[in-house]
Parts: C-alpha cells; structure tokens; sequence
C-alpha cells in the first residue's frame, strides 16, 4: 500500500484543530503550544515528500490517491501534486508554523477564545493543502469556497475596529466569484458528459478535452473571475484592504500569503491547461489588468498611512506582476510567476509579521507617523524591516529578485513594451517601501516610543528562518527551479505556446 | 317481479392496499387520534397521542421502505405509486416525525408547550387566562398533524386531478388551523391563520376550477388520460391552456411561487414555530411532488409551452424572495422568503423537465427539508421573556453565549446558502446541472446572481451570532428536552451527510426519476 502521504499531510491539521478545540478554555498556553506542535508535523511530512519527488518524472502529478466520491456526478477524491503545487505546499506547511509562532498573543483579542483562533489556523491549514493538491476540479472548488469559513471568522472575531465590515466584504466578494465559478463548473460537467458521454472533473480527462473556442471563452470567464477576486486583480482587488487592515498580522500572512496563491495558481493550472485557446484570446486583457495593478496599487501604496494597507496594496502590485507572468505564455515567465509566488509568500510573512511586532509595541497603532527612530531603540526589529523592504522590492540575491526577473524577461521576450512598462513599476514598488522604511525606522526615536523592546527570541525564532529561505534560495534557487521548470513546460505545451527565441543576430565571428 | 331485480352492476374499484398501506396507517391512526381525543381522560390523551403518532409514523415508513421498487396504479387509476411517490413519501414521513417531536416539546416555554391551551378563547379573555391557570394542553394537535400528514401522503401519490383536490384539501384544512394555535402573539396567530386560510381557500377553488377545466379539453381528469388526450389533439385549445395556468395557480401557490408568495411571511410568522418548520418542509415537499408529477405525465408533451412561464416564475420567485429577505428584521420572516427564494431554486430544476430534472429537485428537496427543520428547531429554542425572541436584535453575540447551538444555526444557514460540504450546495449543484444539460443556461447565471444576494441575508445572520457583542436584550437559549435535540440533531446530522456522502441518497434519488403512467 502506497502511503498516502498528501492525505496525511492534510489531516493532521484537521486532527490537531480538533484537539486544539477541545482544550480547556482556561488553559490558552497549552492550547498554542498543541496547535504549534501539531503545524510542525505537516512541515516535516512535506518535506520528507520533497524528497521523495521526482523532478525529472514524466507522470503529471505525483504521490497521487484517487477514489470516487461521488459517482453520479463523476467526483472523486483525487490529489496528487506537480512541482508548482508542490512548492506552494512547502510554502503554506513553513509559513503556519511562523504565524503560529509569531501569532502567540494573537488569540488574546478577548472578543473569542485564544484556542479558538489557533483551532481555525488549522483547520486553515487543511483547506490550503486540499486546494493545492486536488486533482479534481470538483474537490478544488470544494476546498476553494470552504476555505472561506475560517477565515471569515478569523478576521469577522479576532480582527480590529471594522473587523465586521471587512469580514463580510471579504466574504461576499469571493462568493461572488465563487458562484460564478461554480456555474462554469457546472456547465464544464456539463460539456465533458456531452462530449465523452460520462460527465467528469478530473483534471487531466478535462484538460484532454478540445472543448470549441467559443465554449471555452465563457467557462474560462467564469473560473477566471473568481481567481482575479481572489488573486486580487484590479479592479477586483477593494476587499483586500480593508480585510488585510483588520485583521490580525498572523490572519494576513495567510491570506495573503498563501490564499491569495489560490487565485493565481488556479489560473495556471486550471484556467490554462483546461482553456488554451481562451487563454490566449483573452491574454492581452488580462496583462492590461496586471500591469494597470502593477502600477495602481504601487501608486496608491505611495500615499498609504496605514502601514497595513501599504502592505495590503503592495502585495497587490506584486500580484500584477504574477498574473503578467502567467499571461505572457513563456517559460520564463511562467516559472517566473511560480518563483515569484514563493517568494512573495515569504516577504509578505516577513513584511506583516515585522509591522505587527512593531504593532505590538505601541498600542497596537499601524499608523506609519506613529513611529520614527525605531532602529535606535531596537536595531534587530529594524534589521528585520530592511531584509523585509528589500525583499518586497526585489533586491538581487533575495528570492523575489529571482522570481520578478524571470518575469519581466519572460514579459519582454513575447511583449517588448509590456515588459519595459513593468519594470517601471520596480522604481514606486522600492519608492514606498523604502519610504515606509524610512518613516518608521530612521530617524530621531519619537518620545512615545522610548522604552520599547527589541524582538523576543521567539519573535525571532519565527522571523530567521524565512530570512534564511529567502536568502538561501535567492542565492541558489536551483532545487525550485528544477521542480518548478517541468510543471511549466507541460502547461506551455498545453497552451501550444513557445518561447521566442531571442531576436539578435548572433555576433559577428561566432558560428551561424 | 321486484323492480331492483335488474341489479345494476356496481364494479368495486380493485385497491392494491399494500401499496397503499402507508396513506392506510397514517389515516387510521389520524381516525383513532380523533377517538382518543374524545374518549380519554385529559391527563391521559398526550402520552397516548404521543405514542399513536410515533408508532404510526414509524410503521408507515418501514411499509414505505419495504415496498422500495413497486411501480403500479391502483385504485381505479387514482393512485400511482411509483418510485418518486414512495421516496418523497418516505422524506415526508421523515420530516413529519421530526415535525412531531418539535410540536411535542414542552421544556421550553415555562407556560408548557407552543400551544394555545384552548384555541377558541378569545385572547385576552378571562376564558383564556383560567384555561392557561388550570394547566390545560391543547391535544387536538396531533390528529390534526395526522390527517394533514395523511393529505400530504396522498397528495405524491395522486394520479387523477379530482383526488388531488381532495388529498391538497385534507393536507391544507388541518393546518390552516394549526396555524392559529400559538400560545404566544396570539392575535398574529389568527391573523396568520385566518390569510392562511382565505388565501389557501381561493388557490384550492382555482386548483379545482383548473381541472374542471382540463376535463372539459381532454374528457377525463387521469393525469394518463389528459398526456393522451394533448397527444391524439395536436392544436391546443384555449381551454387546455387556460386550464394548466388556473391548474398551476393551485400548486405555486402551495409551493410558494412568486406571485403567489404573500401568505407565507405572515403565516410563518404567526403560526407557533413548530408548526412552520413542519409546514415549511413537508407542504413543499408534497407540493412539488404533485406538481412534478402533473406537468411530467400529464403536460410532458406540450413543455415548450409551460417551461417559458415556469422560467420566468422561478426567476421572479428566486429574486423576490432573495431581494426582499435582505431588509427583513424577524428572523421567522426571513427565514419564510429564504423558503420562497429556495422554492425558486428547486423550480429551476423542475424547468429542465427531464429526469436529471426531476431527481435534481427530489434531492434538493431533501436537502432542503432536513435544514429547514434544524432551522426553525433552534428558532424555537431561542428565547427572551415574552416567548421566542424573533428579532435579529436580539441574537447579538449568541455565538459566545452558546455557541453550540450557534454553530448549528450558522450550518444551516451556510447550507442554504449553498457552501460545498453542506447538503445545499450538492442539491443547487444537481439542479444547476439538470439545467445547463437541458439548455437553460441563463436561468442557472440568474440563480448564481440569487445565490449571491442570497448569501447576505444568511451571512448577516452568522455575522450578528458571531461579531456582535451579546448585549442586554440578547435572548437565552432555553435548553431543550430530548424531542428537540433529537430533532435539531437529525437536521445538522443530514446537512452533513448529504453534503459530504450523498451518494448513497443520490443513487435513491436516480432510481426514483421515472413517474408510471
């Protein structure tokens, strides 16, 4: 018997919620320190099945499990994993241990119980896994709606003043594109029992079906609009403020960091394989739509007081540039796009998680002119800040530097002027970063804030190792590319795209 | 010689009574419900009651359940029993029992139980007050329940137009009175029954003249008779079609159709709440079973003609009830326009008038029946000190004072919104199929854009349990007897099931997708 490896990794969260749920109200410690506990098993798991990947397979997914669930409707419990799911799970399983860790006195909102907001982080962590490891369009869009339940109620209990507002704001718009999905979903079943006489959702009979361009142009408008909400893609994006401003730094973390992968991985492994031709029709759209994101929330960032929404809007600049990636159909851009996706994870958990140790120190304010000189009073936070801003801005020798390159010379290769417009957007991407930076970081230490801490060691202990990672692969980011690049490569073929070559003649003297 | 020696030949119509044993039980035991009423002592009438009704039910399910796969017409071509018949039967008895032990509960209301103790006495009458001091309970409620519940049996199962008339008549009149028996606003209760009543008076006339109608185009009132009557007359007349829309009136109005919607907010707000929640699965589950099985076998063959108009009635019903849901404040209201905005969504499934059509809509049905109960079960349950606290107001915060219960009401309301692992969602997944198979993609981005609308009002719900402060009007969750934990338990436990395993009631349902002609 195979061990089911992607099942286990996604049902010791599940278990360690309930374990966490059932604690004793009056004993919040042990409650954080069960759940921290139980988010480290799925940690090692995966990366025990990193090991075990083959990067060089010619099977489309790995470590796959399939049975039918319910056969009427040709459902069936199907997960497996490719190199793009596969990093993005080695994402989420490092980053839940960080928010946990960082996330310690988070719970402590006394509006809901403390085991209560470290019970729905797990259960989180369930959801994320199941989303990226189905291989089952059905049991994706399960996972994909189901995911929004904890953290409407992370962000509806534990959040700040709007919490309320930006919890139902949160979850509306993504109903909305997830009904819309659903009823591309339905008339995708609908279409596969049409042309192979059985309905399906499997993921690879789907994606072998030559459905009519015109067909696929309005069911890949359904399964997009519901990714561009979640992504967020201008103009779908006016959820992400308010929700990312009110919730607590830990609940950002991971739906920015991770759930908000959901969407753009969902346009690269669903929208692409399953839509090719409609993908390219509605490709130069699409990058419109980035590269109007790229600059608007960029820009918008610039002018941000809130240190929350700057984070929320330049995380949605940086999605700009995901989504461009993707839509150009070049292998560089792709594997760019999944790089970036990574690496945006990471600086995203550094970025929140910095902002809200800095939170914490003074009143819980994230109003930027609150701070000023806090690298005189405590140097480790404002180191931590500067890895964070350069890795928001892509600095060589961090990981994002790697993911946004391969981008825009992804961009450039197929879009010359889209790839050149792009890279205008690095210069307001490093203006209001390094503004925010310099606000609260440089500077005469204002008066309220002398006496504060610098990091306790558990703060850094969850800090280091995603400096480390990001340091690490930006230097080496071979073991990511080598999974990465198959995966893409297979979605090129599937979109019939190719590189283009490089458009130089080759320099006088070298051989034709 | 004697005049009668010409005996006139009279032929005694052949009744399979096996198949029919169900309606049997249920109506026999509604006869001797009447008889104990009479007969016993007053002490001794709700135990006895309780115990008729729950070995009735029981009885009647497992002959329901053992005659699984029957496909006959028996009685003169009055009665099919078929699978759709016996599985919506099956659900009806189900449900009813779930009905039954909510009405029988007692440990909610300090006063006793959610009814008058005498109905006739005018509210606010010194009549009133020495019946309540006394201690009566009102008993009448249970044959009532079992001649409605006999009604609605054999409302599924009816296969001519005149024993349709009769079955809606025998399903409506008892609960027309139900509805007046609250103990509480009793005033409202009148109200609710006395519309109930006037209303569900004229759509039965309309039902009737409808049929006398269709009689008059095809010559018999056999729902075979009138699919061979439209086949041997291609042209329809102006009778045929002025006959089904009077006929339809009739049924949307028990199913609670836009326009034919405005009794069911104020009945369900007035009635005592077990009997909305009993009403508001099992009527419509009955009244679409008769409605399904009027336009397949008897308008199957002219469904170009009906399918436009049920279009625009399930886009109409889908959008008012969801539109209108959004400003309401009582929770008993809004739940009443969800249950209009849910009828329309099933309606969507019966439009696509084949046989994925017809299981999607038995299923959702299902569905929908077992989290309208758990529904109205914690209504029951949530209470201030004049009696069951229905304004929103007042369940601020509920989610920290009792967050069991909480949670359960905020998974039925994520089912009827329609969130995947929940029955709801598997049951508008069915249905939406059905749909775009059978070319109705429009109406299914209607229904999508009615989800949406939808899910705020339910949302808003979650959100004043969970994100509100609890303050000083919040109401208390009375704790229950068994009678309501089983049944608020058998609701939640469905939802579950039939959203995360429902194959096994899916392949039910598939079995069930032919009517016999």
């Amino acid at each position: 018997m195979i061990f089911p490896w992607l099942t286990v990794v996604g049902l010791v969260p599940l278990i360690g919620s309930i374990v966490v749920a059932f604690l004793p109200n009056a004993r919040p410690t042990l409650a954080k320190q069960v759940a921290f506990g139980f988010s480290l098993i799925p940690l090692v798991l995966t990366v025990l099945m990193a090991l075990q990947f083959k990067a060089d397979s010619t099977e489309p997914f790995q470590f796959v499990e399939s049975h039918p669930w319910i056969p009427a409707f040709g459902i069936s419990y199907s997960v497996g994993i490719d190199g793009i799911a596969l990093v993005l799970i080695a994402m989420s399983t490092v980053l839940v241990p960080v928010v946990i860790l960082a996330g310690w006195n988070d719970g402590d909102t006394g509006r809901g119980s403390v085991k209560g907001y470290f019970a729905l982080v797990l259960v989180l962590e369930t959801l994320i896994i199941g989303v990226f490891s189905s291989v089952d369009v059905f049991l994706f869009y399960v996972f994909f709606e189901v995911m929004l339940v904890p953290i409407y109620f992370l962000i509806g209990r534990y959040g700040g003043v709007q919490r309320s507002y930006a919890a139902v704001k949160f979850l509306l718009y993504s109903l909305v594109g997830g009904l819309f999905m659903l009823a591309s979903l339905v008339s995708l079943y609908v279409v596969s029992a049409q042309m192979t006489g059985t309905g399906t959702f499997d993921f690879l009979s789907l994606a072998g079906l030559h459905i009519d361009p015109l067909t696929q142009k309005f069911l890949f408008l359904g399964f997009f609009f519901a990714f561009a909400v979640k992504a967020p893609l201008w103009p779908f994006h006016t959820w992400l403020p308010d929700a990312a401003a009110e919730a607590k730094p830990g609940t950002s973390v991971l739906l920015i960091g991770i759930l908000d992968k959901v969407g753009t991985f969902g346009m690269i492994r669903y929208c692409l394989p399953i839509f090719p031709a409609a993908s390219v029709f509605y490709a130069p759209i699409v990058i419109g739509m980035a590269l109007i994101g790229i600059f608007y929330g960029a820009y918008v960032a610039l002018g941000q007081k809130d240190m929350k929404r700057l984070f929320a809007y330049s995380s949605m600049s940086h999605f700009g540039f995901i989504a461009l990636g993707i839509f150009v159909f070049t292998a560089q851009g792709q594997s760019g796009s999944v790089v970036y996706m990574v690496a945006h994870g990471l600086s995203t958990a550094l970025l929140f998680l910095v902002g809200g140790y800095l939170m914490s120190r003074y009143r819980g304010s994230s109003n930027i002119d609150d701070f000023g000189g806090v690298n005189k009073a405590a140097p480790v936070l404002a180191g931590f800040f500067t890895v964070a801003a350069l890795s928001s801005l892509a600095l060589p020798g961090l990981l994002s530097f790697i993911g946004e390159f391969l981008v825009l010379i992804g961009s450039f290769e197929r879009y010359m002027w889209v790839g050149a417009i792009a890279t205008l957007g690095i210069v307001i991407t490093a203006a209001y970063v390094l503004r925010v930076y310099q606000i609260t970081m440089t500077g005469p230490l204002k008066p309220e804030l002398v006496g504060i801490k610098d990091l306790t060691g558990r703060e850094i202990a969850a800090m280091a190792p995603i400096v480390a990672m990001v340091v690490f692969l930006g230097f080496f980011p071979s073991p990511l590319m080598k999974v990465i690049n198959p995966a893409v490569d297979r979605t090129m073929v599937a979109t019939g795209s190719t590189t283009p070559a490089p458009a130089l003649a080759p320099a006088e003297g070298s051989t034709p | 010689m004697m005049p009668f020696a010409d005996v006139v030949k009279f032929d005694l119509p052949a009744i399979n009574y096996s198949a029919i044993a169900p309606i049997l039980i249920i109506g026999g035991a509604a006869i001797l419900s009447v008889l104990f009423e009479a007969f016993l002592p007053r002490q001794a009438r709700r135990p006895v009651q309780l115990v008729l009704v729950l070995v009735s039910v029981v009885a009647a399910l497992v002959v329901v359940i053992s005659l699984a796969g029957t496909r006959l017409i028996t009685a003169n071509g009055s009665v099919a029993i078929d699978g759709p018949a016996l599985l919506l039967q099956g659900t009806l008895l189900v449900v009813a029992l779930l009905g039954a032990l909510l009405m029988a509960e007692r440990a909610l209301d300090p006063l006793g139980d959610a009814f008058a103790p005498r109905a006739s006495a005018l509210p606010g009458s010194e009549d009133e007050r020495q019946f309540a001091e006394r201690g009566y309970f009102q008993t009448e409620i249970w044959p009532f329940f079992l001649f409605s519940l006999t009604g609605m049996l054999l409302f599924v199962a009816a296969n001519d137009l005149l024993l349709m008339f009769v079955s809606l008549e025998v399903m409506s009149l008892p609960l027309y009175l139900l509805a007046g028996m609250a103990r509480r606003r009793r005033l409202l209760s009148q109200e609710a029954a006395l519309k109930y009543f006037l209303l569900g008076a004229f759509s039965s006339a309309f039902f009737l003249y409808g049929a006398a109608l269709i009689y008059g185009y095809s010559g018999s009132i056999q729902l075979v008779s009138i699919s061979d009557a439209l086949a041997a007359k291609p042209g329809q007349g102006a009778l045929l079609a002025l006959g089904l829309g009077i006929l339809l009136v009739g049924l949307l109005f028990k199913v609670a159709a836009v326009p034919f919607h405005q009794w069911t907010p104020d009945v369900y707000q007035g009635a005592p709440t077990p009997i909305t929640g009993f009403m508001a699965a099992t009527v419509k589950i009955a009244a679409f079973g008769a409605l399904l099985r009027v336009l397949y076998v008897s308008f199957g063959g002219m469904r170009w003609d009906w399918t436009p108009m049920l279009w625009v009635i399930a886009i109409l019903t889908m959008f008012v009830g969801c539109v209108i849901a959004v400003s309401q404040s009582d929770v008993k209201r809004m739940l009443a326009y969800s249950s209009i905005a849910q009828a329309g969504f099933i309606l969507v499934g019966v439009v696509s008038a084949t046989r994925a059509g017809l299981s999607s809509s038995i299923f959702y049905l299902i569905a929908y029946a077992f989290t309208t109960i758990g529904a109205f079960a914690i209504v029951t349950m949530v209470r201030d000190g004049s009696g069951e606290a229905t304004h929103l107001s007042k369940w601020a915060g509920l989610g920290r004072k009792s967050p069991l219960v909480a949670s359960l009401m905020a998974l039925f309301m994520l089912a009827l919104t329609g969130i995947p692992l929940t029955s709801g969602f598997i049951g508008k997944f069915g249905v939406f199929a059905a749909a775009i198979a059978s070319g109705g993609t429009w109406l299914v981005i209607v229904a999508v854009v009615a989800s949406v609308v939808s899910a705020f009002f339910y949302a808003r719900v979650i959100v004043i349990m969970f994100f509100s402060a609890p303050g000083p009007d919040t109401a208390t969750v009375a704790v229950p007897s068994v009678f309501t934990v089983v049944a608020l338990a058998a609701g939640a436990t469905m939802t579950i099931v039939l959203g995360v395993f429902p194959q096994p009631v899916l392949d039910l349902v598939n079995n069930a997708d032919i009517f016999v002609r």
